[in-house]
């Protein structure tokens, strides 16, 4: 078996980690630009982000047959404040040259606050500007209902293609209008917020398997590098095809990220 | 339920099989937060909002109708339409509205 965890933040994770996923069957990772759970105190800190997103982390995948790719961005919680946004906004169109870029992302809101819409709307005219994809973060807990959709008409207000945007972080309140408005959606597998692999099991049965995938969004917190894999034995264990399996973890992250041209598996 | 909307693998005598002791156990976890919560010593008169639209939400799980997860999460949404300008003060997200304490949990 084969599977891609499509949104894993690796620069948080152990060179163990990336052995037990190849180990499990992973064969390539997407790794968006986020929050390191402290706010950098300089664009610099970010150039250096970059460079350990489009330079380091391929290699230490590599050493385990897992392709790396990754998206670029400021991260809506330190988008507050739009002038440091911009500083790193600028330093973003000469990474988009880097092999392994695969778009923008994830970006999105945090606390939903104009500051951060800013920040974004900017972020989707650079997308624009440069034709790249975009994935998108969703807000927490009570916020993310709202949020989802202010993301959203901020995205239908510009020329990008829904097909070309993923959105992220989706639970059963929220999916149907992500899907409904031709999005893509991604489930994420944490522990306590978020969903679990039998909710993320349950949406694929009221939702089918259309522009669905699902991800660790492994990172510094209580999170799983292995979510995907133990989703898809939750799968298995409830019935579920191979083939339907199969095609929400490596069919249609293949599909989606494909439009690149630098999602390259081979 | 039509045919076509029985779009769990498994029939239900299998759901329950393979379900029903890991929620038999999350059900006792629910009662017993409950409990705890009445042995604890209350902070001020305040009822939490949290705590409200907690109970708010049980409430959806034995109401008969369907999509409970839709609704459950749908009830500890922000439905607030303002857009401050930053989140500067603000606390992150604590998992419930603040208008549920006042308004009662109806969202
Ligand atoms: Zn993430």
């Amino acid at each position: 078996m084969r599977y891609i965890d499509p949104h894993i933040h690796m620069v948080s994770r152990t060179t163990d980690d990336y052995q037990r996923m190849a180990q499990a069957g992973c064969i390539a990772v997407t790794e968006p630009a986020f929050w390191a759970g402290f706010d950098r105190s300089s664009a610099q800190g970010f150039y250096d982000y970059y460079r350990q997103l489009t330079e380091y982390e391929p290699k230490r995948a590599a050493q385990f047959g897992i392709k790396h790719f990754t998206w670029l961005c400021i991260n809506p919680k330190e988008a507050d404040d739009p002038g440091f946004a911009r500083e790193v906004i600028a330093l973003i169109p000469d990474f988009l040259e880097k092999e392994t870029v695969l778009g923008i992302g994830e970006i999105g809101l945090n606390k939903n606050t104009k500051n951060e819409l800013i920040i974004l709307e900017e972020q989707i005219a650079l997308a624009e500007k440069y034709n790249q994809m975009v994935l998108v973060h969703t807000p927490h807990l009570e916020d993310k209902q709202k949020g989802t959709r202010i993301i959203m008409d901020a995205i239908s207000a510009s020329s990008i293609e829904p097909g070309r945007v993923l959105i992220d972080h989706v639970e059963e309140h929220t999916v149907s209008e992500v899907l409904d408005r031709g999005f893509w959606a991604g489930m994420t597998l944490y522990p306590d917020t978020k969903v679990t692999p039998q909710r993320a099991a349950d949406i694929i049965e009221m939702f089918g398997t259309e522009r669905l995938w699902m991800n660790s969004a492994g990172d510094w917190g209580c999170s799983d590098p292995l979510a995907v894999p133990k989703a898809r034995l939750e799968m298995a264990k409830r019935g579920h095809s191979s083939e339907t399996i199969d095609q929400v973890t490596f069919g249609n992250p293949q599909t989606f990220l494909g439009q690149s041209e630098n999602f390259k598996l081979e | 339920m039509s045919d076509s909307e029985f779009t769990c693998p498994q029939n239900r005598e299998e759901v329950i099989n393979t379900y029903f002791m890991e929620h038999r156990a999350k059900l006792i976890d629910v009662a017993a937060y409950l409990d705890r919560l009445d042995r604890a010593r209350p902070v001020g008169d305040e009822t939490d909002f949290r705590d409200v639209a907690f109970r708010n939400a049980i409430a959806i799980l034995t109401d008969g109708e369907s999509q409970r997860a839709r609704r459950i999460l749908d009830l500890l949404s922000d439905h607030s339409t303002e857009i401050p300008q930053s989140a500067e003060g603000m606390k992150g997200a604590l998992g419930a509205p603040l208008v549920a304490a006042t308004e009662g949990g109806e969202a």
